[in-house]
């Protein structure tokens, strides 16, 4: 299974504040642990949420609001996207981890869903089936405007 | 932390150490079955403190000091091997001497080599296909005993007796814990990469309704490919194998319709593939090319389907590529089903008449007699070519020898096609 690990932001790492070297070099170290152990599969730093923007949606409206946004603990500054067998083990693939930034922190594990975690609420696939028309239409839609 | 969350805490550290802890033993005691027993020990131990203590910082150098331990207790124990004895407490001493405040980087460093030996020994030619699948799963992969049987849907003591049989014949073959060398190492290294694939293999035939723990064997493999190619960095056609799984894993999802049936790879929704899977398969695939793999049998294949990966659409295929993929294929595999391929290729590149004349050289090959997609193929290339009296009589042959039902089904529906149409132009 694939988890998405979502590394928070901080007021540092709002302000663009680069880590240090000796943070770099730990990180890189564990990121190679995390390739050597088959474990990632992908992982980015972000910048700071002034280079971002947001679209809000309002039913048929949209909204474009440009960065930086407050709510700071909020916000993410990078991710990872994992494969490991359990929520438990990329837990403990994070407490490995180096500490990310220079003050209080957190990391969230989310789990990155996989076409198995509908069965269960679909047990016949008939809304998987009703999705797939609904695509083939729209294709078929998109492919007769050509 | 309630009792059972901190017991799945213990079975996620387990897995991240044991194939660590494993080798390190091994390398130490010269006996993968006793280095097993000793991490299972470990384990049990830190099952019966941790949940009182708490999980501590170096789960895994705990691990380690606690089976070193245990190596040197067993052997104390069994007076029987008293030179063992000596020789494991004069190793376990050697290490703690000359590397007191260093441990933590000797172990580190040595982890790599002690991993690959552990690998080649589980994969060495003295065992059964089948034991080294389980071997492999169970010492590397960090797997049970029960998940592996319910993966492979056998009965768990069946795999558990595979697996102590399998030890045993490591033991009385004296298999030294090693990575072999020089011309050697191109066999074993083939027989190591067949048993990944095989693992792969079993998870991707895996239908919907399976036990989820059959999927999940495709992650297993994929993440013993992606350790075994940073062991071995240099070796192109681990690359190539790496690639190929990431790439045709990167379909699972199209390649199932909503109530299970199979859809084939040119109908499906390319949209569903994943991308970051296929990223990957084209970056290993590109580092196997650059260490001079292009032509191993596994970075063929990749490459092949890295064509089907980069077409944005079916009609944008370039087969042409694929019909010499698979002509490279042929001559490295000398495979007739590589053959068969080929000539679907051939078709598609070339025009059914083409296709149709690789596929008649192939009807008297002995090992294709029962196969039914000979028989197939050849209807299909037929039908192309509006010879539908006698792409009527393969697809009915094709349909007297599958074994799946539902192809049954699809290929008399296609030999009645071909009667209509055949009638119709009488």
């Amino acid at each position: 299974m694939k988890f998405m690990i979502l590394v928070k932001a901080t007021q540092d790492s709002e302000a663009g504040t680069l880590p240090s070297e000796e943070l770099l070099t730990a990180m890189m170290k564990y990121n190679e642990e995390l390739v050597k152990a088959g474990v990632m599969l992908a992982g980015e730093g972000l910048h700071p949420s002034s280079k971002g923007a947001r679209v809000r949606f309002s039913g048929p409206n949209r909204t474009v609001l440009d960065g930086p946004f407050a709510e700071t603990k909020e916000l993410v500054s990078g991710f990872w996207i994992w494969q490991v067998r359990s929520k438990e083990e990329a837990i403990e693939w994070v407490k490995r981890m180096p500490n990310p930034m220079y003050t209080d922190s957190e990391v969230e594990i989310r789990q990155v869903f996989s076409p198995e975690d509908f069965a269960p609420i679909d047990p016949t696939g008939e809304m998987r089936a009703k999705e797939e028309r609904l695509r083939a239409e729209s294709e078929e839609r998109l492919a007769g405007k050509k | 932390m309630t009792a059972s969350a901190t017991h799945r805490a213990i079975d996620a550290v387990f897995r991240i150490e044991s194939a660590k802890l494993i080798a390190g033993l091994a390398r130490i005691v010269r006996d993968v079955g006793l280095a097993e027993e000793l991490a299972q020990d470990a384990l049990v131990t830190a099952l019966e403190r941790w949940p009182e203590s708490g999980i501590p910082d170096n789960p895994g150098a705990w691990l380690m000091a606690t089976a070193k331990h245990r190596a040197i207790d067993h052997a104390r124990r069994s007076k029987r091997i008293e030179r063992k004895h000596e020789e494991i407490g004069h190793a376990i001493e050697a290490e703690q001497q000359h590397a007191a405040p260093d441990l933590e980087a000797a172990i580190d460093e040595d982890v790599g080599d002690d991993l690959l030996r552990l690998v080649f020994t589980a994969c060495h030619p003295v065992l059964s296909t089948e034991a080294r699948v389980a071997l492999t799963l169970r010492l590397l992969g960090g797997l049970t005993t029960e998940e592996i049987a319910r993966a492979f849907l056998v009965p768990e003591p069946t795999v558990a007796q595979r697996i102590v049989r399998a030890k045993r014949t490591l033991a009385e073959a004296k298999v030294p814990f090693e990575v072999p060398r020089g011309e050697e190492l191109a066999a074993r290294l083939s027989s190591v990469l067949q048993v990944i694939y095989l693992i792969f293999n079993e998870g991707y035939s895996a239908t919907a309704g399976d036990d989820w723990m059959r999927p999940a064997l495709c992650e297993d493999a994929l993440r013993l490919g992606r350790i075994l190619a940073e062991l071995l960095p240099k070796e192109p056609e681990i690359h190539g194998l790496v690639a190929l799984m990431e790439i045709q894993a990167s379909r699972a999802r199209a390649r199932v319709g909503p109530s299970g049936e199979p859809i084939l790879l040119l109908d499906q929704n390319r949209a569903r593939w994943d991308h970051l899977l296929i990223r990957r398969g084209l970056t290993a695939l590109a580092r196997a090319e650059a260490l001079g793999g292009a032509v191993g049998p596994y970075a063929l294949q990749a490459a092949i389907a890295a064509c089907h990966a980069r077409a944005r659409t079916a009609e944008e295929t370039d087969w042409k590529r694929i019909a010499a993929l698979y002509t490279a294929l042929v001559e490295v595999t000398a495979s007739p089903v590589v053959e068969l391929n080929r000539a679907v290729a051939f078709s598609m590149a070339f025009g059914p008449a083409a296709g149709l004349l690789l596929v008649d050289a192939l009807v008297s090959e002995p090992s294709l007699a029962s196969y039914h997609l000979l028989p197939s193929v050849r209807g299909d290339l037929l039908v192309k070519l509006g010879r539908d009296a006698e792409a009527r009589v393969e697809f009915e042959r094709a349909a007297s020898l599958t074994k799946n039902t539902r192809e049954r089904a699809f290929l008399l529906e296609r030999a009645a096609a071909c009667a209509r149409a055949s009638a119709r132009t009488d």
